[in-house]
C-alpha cells in the first residue's frame, strides 16, 4: 500500500504530479485551484525530481508554455479554473491540432463571466463539445474524490501519450478544496533524454541530428486537402478513444427502475440520494460517467432498457443531459435537476426532484 | 563563355547553408525575411549547433519559417512565441532556443509574453523583424507603423491622436533587468548583413553563458505592403524607418549604451 495522507484535492493532484515524474508545471493563480501552484512551489519539486514549476504572467502564457514543453516530448501538467480555462482555449485548440500530449485540470467554479468562486459543473459544454475552435475532442476524466484527483494524473499521462492528445481532468471547487484520505503512488523517475528520444523522438522537437529529417510542431497547413486529411486522422484517433477509453461506474442498478446519472461532486451527492430513496422503497440506481468524452453512451442505452425514467443531476442548468438524451434516443423520459451558480444541491433536493420529475411525472 | 565555365570549384565563394532547406521561399521578391533567415541559419551552421537548437516560428509572413529553417522547430499561436520558447528552454536548458517574430506578433498581440519573457531573463534569443506593417494579412497598420504612414487600415496615414504612437518596444525591453544584449540592425546591404550576423552570433553565444535574454531587432522592408519596388522600399526604409528606429547596440553586457 502506498503512503496515506489527508489532503485537499488540489494538493493531492499536485503531489501526484511530482510523483508521476512530471517534467514541468506552468500555471497562473485563480480561486479555487491556487493551492496547486502554491503546493508545488512549497514542495520544491526542482529539488525532489528536477521538475520545473513556473508561475506565468497569464493563462495565455501558461498554456503556451505547456505547448512549448510538450513539443519537446516532456510530461507537462497545468491547472486552472473556469475563467482561466476560457483563456486556455486557444492553446488547447493548438495543442489538439499539433497533437501534443499534456494534462490539464479544470477546478470548475460558477459562471458565466467572473461568476463565483464556489463549485460548479457548468463547464461541461466547453470541455466536451469543443471550447476552442476547430474539430477536436478533449478526452475528459471527471474525478469524484481526492483519491481520483491523484489517480487521474497517472491515467491522464498514460492516455495523453497513448493518443498524443491533451487530456482534461474536469473537477470542481468542491473536490479541489475538500480534504480526504488519499493513497499516493511511489515516486517515478522523470524520463531521461534517451528515454524521451526513444519514446517521442519521431515527432518531438529535441534538436535535429544529421540522421533524421527535422521535427516540426505545427497545426497549420495552407493546403486544404492536406488539412482535411489531418482532420480525418484526428477523427480516427477520436473513434479509437470512443472504442477503448469509455469509463464509468454503476451503483445499485441491478433491480433499479429509475436511474440517476451524475459525475464528479454530483455523483457523491446522488449516491446519498440513492440510499435515501432505497430507505423509502424506491428502486433507484446511479450511473457515474468517469470519462465525459468519450461518453458511456452504449452502457447507458443498455441500462436505460430496464428504467422508467432517468434524472440527470449536475451543478449546471443542464448540459450533460443532452448526451444522455442522445444516448438513450427517447427510449425513456430524461429530466434534469441541479443547483448552479455556485450552489451545491443536497441529497434531499435530488431525491425530491426524482420523485416529482420522474416518478410523479 | 558558358555557365559551366563559371561554376567551378575554385570560383565557389557562396554555398547553401546546411541549416536552410531546399524549399522555395514563400516571401515576396525583395523582402528582407529570406536574408534574415539565412543570417540566423548561417550562425547555427558556423557554431555547429543545428542539433542543439530549437526554433519557434510566429504567426505572420514568417509563419512558414519551419519550411525553410532546417532545424527542429515549433509554430506558435499569434504572439505567444516567447511563452512557447520559455516552455522549451525551461525543460531543455542545454539547448539554444530562439523565436522569430514580426512586429504585430511581438509588439501588439504578444506584448505581455514579450515583456515578461524579457523581464524573467529567459535564456533565449528573440529575433524581431520590424517592417512597420502586417504583411501576411495584406498590409494593415502595425504597432510600429510610423506617424502618417499609409496602410490598408490607416488609409489616410497613421493619425497619432486616434491610432496611437509607433511603439519602440526594443528600447522598452532594454530597460528590463532580464535582458542582457539588445541591438537593432538591418539586412538591406552587405555591410548591414555582416553587422546583423555578428549580433546574432553574439546573442547565441550569450545563451551558452545563461546571462539573460538577447533581443535583436531587424528593421526590414515590406515592398508589397508598402506598395513600392524593392529598391524604392529599401530607400524609403533608410530615409523614414532608420531615423525613428536607429541602428546599433542599445544594451550590451546588461548595461544600456549611453547615447551622446
Amino acid at each position: 500500500m502506498g503512503e496515506l495522507k489527508l489532503m485537499k484535492g488540489n494538493e493531492a493532484i499536485a503531489e501526484a504530479a511530482i510523483r508521476e515524474g512530471v517534467d514541468a508545471y506552468f500555471g497562473y493563480p485563480i480561486t479555487p485551484q491556487s493551492e496547486v501552484l502554491e503546493y508545488l512551489m512549497m514542495e520544491r519539486p526542482e529539488q525532489r525530481t528536477g521538475m520545473v514549476v513556473l508561475q506565468a504572467e497569464s493563462e495565455l502564457a501558461a498554456i503556451n508554455m505547456v505547448y512549448g514543453a510538450a513539443s519537446c516530448g516532456k510530461k507537462v501538467f497545468t491547472s486552472s479554473s473556469s475563467p482561466g480555462i476560457s483563456l486556455y482555449q486557444e492553446g488547447i485548440s493548438y495543442i489538439a491540432g499539433a497533437e501534443l500530449p499534456c494534462v490539464i485540470a479544470n477546478i470548475v467554479r460558477g459562471g458565466p463571466g467572473l461568476g463565483t468562486i464556489q463549485p460548479s459543473q457548468a463547464d461541461y459544454f466547453q470541455t466536451v463539445k469543443g471550447g476552442g475552435h476547430g474539430d477536436y475532442k478533449l478526452l475528459t476524466l471527471a474525478p469524484s474524490s481526492v483519491q481520483e484527483m491523484a489517480d487521474f494524473i497517472e491515467l491522464g499521462f498514460e492516455l495523453a501519450f497513448k493518443y498524443r492528445s491533451p487530456i482534461m481532468i474536469l473537477s470542481d471547487g468542491m473536490i479541489g478544496q475538500m480534504m480526504e484520505k488519499v493513497e499516493l503512488k511511489d515516486q517515478k523517475s522523470r524520463w531521461s533524454e534517451a528515454e524521451i528520444n526513444t519514446l517521442n523522438g519521431t515527432w518531438a522537437t529535441v534538436g535535429k541530428p544529421d540522421s533524421r529529417e527535422r521535427n516540426i510542431i505545427t497545426s497549420l497547413d495552407l493546403d486544404s486537402a492536406k488539412m482535411e486529411q489531418h482532420n480525418h486522422d484526428l477523427q480516427a484517433k477520436y473513434r479509437m478513444m470512443e472504442k477503448n477509453e469509455v469509463r464509468y461506474e454503476v451503483f445499485d442498478t441491478e433491480d433499479a427502475e429509475y436511474l440517476i446519472v451524475a459525475y464528479g461532486s454530483s455523483a457523491r451527492i446522488a449516491q446519498k440520494s440513492v440510499f435515501l430513496a432505497r430507505q423509502k422503497g424506491i428502486k433507484v440506481g446511479l450511473m457515474r460517467p468517469i470519462t465525459l468524452y468519450p461518453f458511456p453512451s452504449k452502457p447507458m442505452a443498455e441500462l436505460a432498457k430496464q428504467m422508467k425514467g432517468i434524472l440527470s443531476v449536475e451543478m449546471s442548468a443542464g448540459q450533460m443531459i443532452e448526451d444522455i438524451k442522445l444516448s438513450v434516443e427517447c427510449s425513456v423520459p430524461v429530466e434534469h435537476f441541479g443547483r448552479y451558480g455556485g450552489i451545491i444541491h443536497s441529497p434531499e433536493e435530488v431525491l425530491e426532484a426524482l420523485e416529482q420529475k420522474i416518478i410523479g411525472g | 563563355m558558358d555557365i559551366k565555365d563559371i561554376v567551378k570549384e575554385e570560383n565557389l565563394v557562396y554555398t547553401k547553408t546546411k541549416c536552410m532547406t531546399d524549399n522555395v521561399l514563400s516571401y515576396c521578391p525583395g523582402c528582407g525575411h529570406g536574408t534574415a533567415h539565412r543570417v540566423i541559419m548561417e550562425v547555427l551552421d558556423e557554431m555547429n549547433i543545428q542539433e542543439d537548437t530549437i526554433g519557434v516560428a510566429p504567426v505572420g509572413c514568417s509563419v512558414l519559417a519551419y519550411d525553410f529553417m532546417n532545424i527542429d522547430i515549433i509554430q506558435a499561436a499569434h504572439g505567444r512565441a516567447p511563452a512557447v520558447a520559455t516552455g522549451v528552454k525551461r525543460t531543455m536548458p542545454e539547448k539554444y532556443v530562439f523565436t522569430y517574430q514580426g512586429d504585430g506578433d511581438l509588439a501588439a498581440i504578444g506584448t505581455a509574453e514579450t515583456i515578461h519573457a524579457c523581464n524573467r531573463g529567459e535564456n533565449i534569443t528573440i529575433i524581431f523583424i520590424n517592417n512597420g506593417i502586417y504583411g501576411m494579412t495584406g498590409g494593415q497598420m502595425a504597432p510600429t507603423t510610423l506617424k502618417g504612414m499609409r496602410t490598408s487600415t490607416s488609409p489616410y496615414g497613421r493619425d497619432l491622436p486616434s491610432m496611437g504612437n509607433p511603439l519602440k518596444i526594443t528600447e522598452l525591453v532594454a530597460q528590463l533587468p532580464g535582458t542582457y544584449f539588445v541591438a537593432r540592425h538591418a539586412v538591406h546591404t552587405p555591410a548591414a548583413v555582416r553587422k546583423t550576423k555578428k549580433a546574432v552570433r553574439k546573442a547565441f553565444e550569450i545563451q551558452k553563458e545563461n546571462k539573460g535574454l538577447t533581443f535583436i531587432e531587424i528593421v526590414s522592408n515590406c515592398n508589397s505592403g508598402w506598395k513600392m519596388s524593392p529598391v524604392k522600399s529599401n530607400e524609403w526604409m533608410v530615409e523614414n524607418m532608420f531615423p525613428f528606429y536607429p541602428m546599433g547596440d542599445i544594451k550590451v553586457d546588461g548595461e544600456l549604451v549611453k547615447k551622446d
